[in-house]
């Protein structure tokens, strides 16, 4: 007992010294302090870099680059992943695969959280009919499973949208669709966050002298109860980019997915089951990239919540 | 309760009509079923139009919807194409049991096509389950009562790593280590695909030994969730005043703990089982894929591809009768087993 009053006596000096930390250094101090999701962070920069990077290493035409003489080759010293079944490298694959598989987890989650937010914030701002409907809606979509739903629009959107050719790169089409369905098949468990997060805090004072000055709706909803919810906001499209990148990789390897010559690590699986005696280095190396990434964002988030739970906040 | 059970299915009602129709538009959509009806020949556009009228596909959208949906029996609907409604309708519609034929396997009735297939899905999924259930307890329990020891170390990063592992490469690795790495070391090695080998036939063994390894992707996700969710709650639980008070008043630790402990930590774990059906649903699909098992899940993907609409249709809305059931079945379950809870 009497040392933690000893010891304790220099930091309440300290405290009383130092400016008082921002609620976003406390974030940062504690997320710091949670070994797992620094390494998962850790982790995650060495993937966007191997991704990143590895594009100036082999130019994209490599990575497409088939020479059937060259099939189903095991990994040697000039194609250290080995070659797949059209004989491209699968090193360089896994590279130009990872971008577009960390790009639609990223984008995936905006078009999530875009569309969850507002649902959840109008549902609960307004509440009454709006609230009832819109959550009958979430409801619905809430009980089809994630997969078949994805698997369905997939169908449906799928060859509808054409080749994209965006910094002098061609995109199969097949990538923004993806990102879209995944998007909207996924909000609504973050609207029924915000929306219970919107419910409480419409009640408090803060936003009836809002409203009493005459602040808009939008205002309110935006600038005076949206940062209050932020921290669940943050955590739960966090761990969106790792269910959206599994999402991806389960429809591409159900062969619904982002179409070929375009990779990803998803669609380098496909029909890889057919090569599993023969060539395991077909869906090793691109199934470990995704376990690695699902894995350090999952840490990531594991810490953000801690980090950013308002419980732990005075600590 | 009674009055709880009824006003939920009531309210099921508009969330199985949003569904259908949300899917059924989504799936009007997806493709032309009548291109692959032909087989290799492509088909004559006054065969297509013929089919098509047949079929029903040349209706506009609602109307289609409306016949899936109650049947066009009591209506007369154009079958040669003279603009005059002459034939009786024969469909009888999803609401009286009629999911209409598959397109694929001309004149099967979907329905019974799916009901083909239904068994073999409840035949991995309901072991597995049973097993998910059973391992994250008793992983969950482990590891909560010895709290940051090695063990509950390496089970922490364990369901970490499952937990964050696609379904399809737990799956690759199994059938790599089990299957085909056994076989090459000498060792007794397990099937990789299918329901039984066609040379020694369907039997009991067989069955089971070719559910071993999809049954074991589908537990090793699941559960590595799961336990995860165990531990926290068998910690919390075991901080609370009524465990101190057990224990002080002289009950053997065992019993506090599968008396007391247990039962309330397990609680929650009715939820999230009943909330994840979808999800178990969803892995299905992966899992009878790779495994090549004859099961509904592989029937959805095979159909859909080829725009089956009254088969994919029948799966999605037993999908999700099932799953719109099995939450009613959750919230039924939890309140009888907590008594704190009172649905009025």
């Amino acid at each position: 007992m009497d040392t933690t009053v000893n010891q304790s006596v220099p930091t309440l000096l300290e405290e009383t010294e130092a400016p008082p930390l921002t609620p976003r250094q406390l974030v940062w101090l504690r997320f710091r302090r949670h070994t797992m999701a620094v390494f998962g962070a850790i982790t995650l920069i060495l993937l966007v870099l191997y991704s990143v990077g590895g594009a100036f290493i082999f130019p994209e035409a490599y990575s497409n680059y088939t020479d059937t003489k060259l099939r189903l080759q095991a990994p040697t010293a000039e194609h250290p992943f080995g070659t797949d079944t059209v004989g491209r490298d699968i090193l360089a694959r896994t590279i130009y695969g990872g971008q577009i598989s960390l790009l639609i987890g990223l984008f995936a989650v905006v078009v999530e959280t875009i569309v969850g937010v507002v649902i959840g914030a109008i549902a609960g701002y307004y509440g009454g009919w709006i609230d009832s409907l819109l959550m009958r809606f979430t409801e619905a979509m809430f009980n089809i499973p994630q997969l078949f739903l994805l698997l369905v629009m997939a169908k449906f959107f799928g060859n509808k949208i054409p080749t994209l050719v965006l910094f002098g790169r061609t995109f199969s089409g097949s990538v923004i669709v993806i990102t879209v369905i995944i998007g909207v098949t996924s909000w609504m468990y973050l609207a029924r966050i915000v929306r219970a997060n919107f419910l409480s805090f419409k009640e408090r004072e803060f936003v009836l002298a809002a409203h009493t000055i005459g602040t808009s709706n939008m205002s309110i909803i935006f600038d005076h109860i949206m940062p209050n919810s932020i921290a669940p906001i943050v955590v739960s499209a966090t761990l969106g980019v790792a269910n959206a990148i599994i999402s991806e990789a389960y429809i591409s390897f159900l062969g619904l997915g982002v179409q070929p010559p375009t990779a990803t690590w998803g669609n380098m699986l496909d029909k890889a089951y057919n090569y599993l005696e023969s060539a395991p280095w077909l869906w090793i190396f691109p199934g470990t990239l995704i376990l690695l990434t699902v894995l350090s964002i999952n840490f990531i988030g594991d810490g953000l919540r801690d980090a950013l739970d308002p419980r732990t906040l005075t600590e | 309760m009674t009055k709880y059970i009824i006003r939920r299915l009531l309210q099921a009602i508009p969330l199985l009509f949003i569904i259908s129709v949300v899917l059924f538009v989504l799936m009007r959509n997806t493709g032309d079923p009548l291109a692959t009806m032909g087989g290799r020949r492509a088909t004559r556009p006054e065969d297509r139009a013929r089919l098509a009228r047949q079929l029903g596909l040349d209706q506009p959208i609602y109307v289609q919807y409306v016949y899936w949906l109650i049947g066009n029996d009591w209506t007369k609907i154009d079958m040669n194409g003279d603009g005059i409604a002459e034939t009786q309708g024969t469909r009888q519609g999803v609401l009286r049991g009629d999911f209409g034929f598959s397109l694929l396997s001309r004149g099967k009735p979907a329905l019974d096509i799916i009901m083909d297939r239904l068994p073999n899905t409840l035949l991995l999924m309901i072991p597995a389950e049973i097993i998910v259930i059973l391992v994250s307890l008793a992983v969950g329990v482990y590891s909560a009562l010895r709290q940051y020891s090695l063990w509950d170390h390496i089970v922490t990063a364990g369901s970490f790593i499952g937990y964050s592992m696609p379904i399809f490469f737990v799956a690759l690795l199994s059938m790599y280590i089990f299957s085909v790495n056994f076989k090459r070391w000498g060792l007794p090695y397990l099937p990789t695909v299918g329901m039984f080998d066609p040379q020694v036939g369907k039997t009991t063994g067989q069955i089971v030994l070719h559910m071993v390894l999809p049954i074991f992707a589908m537990t090793v996700i699941t559960s590595a969730g799961y336990s995860r969710f165990v531990r926290s709650q068998m910690l919390e639980v075991i901080s609370e005043d009524y465990i101190r008070t057990a224990h002080a008043k002289g009950l053997p630790y065992r019993m506090v703990i599968t008396g007391h402990a247990l039962k309330n930590a397990a609680l929650p774990l009715v939820t999230i089982v009943g909330l994840d059906v979808p999800l178990l649903l969803g892995g299905a699909v992966v899992t009878e894929t790779i495994f090549a098992w004859p099961g509904m899940g592989r029937l959805f993907i095979d159909h859909l591809s080829r725009s089956d609409t009254p088969v994919v249709m029948g799966i999605l809305m037993i999908i999700s009768v099932a799953v719109v059931l099995s939450q009613l079945f959750t919230d039924i379950i939890y309140g009888w087993l907590d008594p704190r809870i009172r649905y009025d």
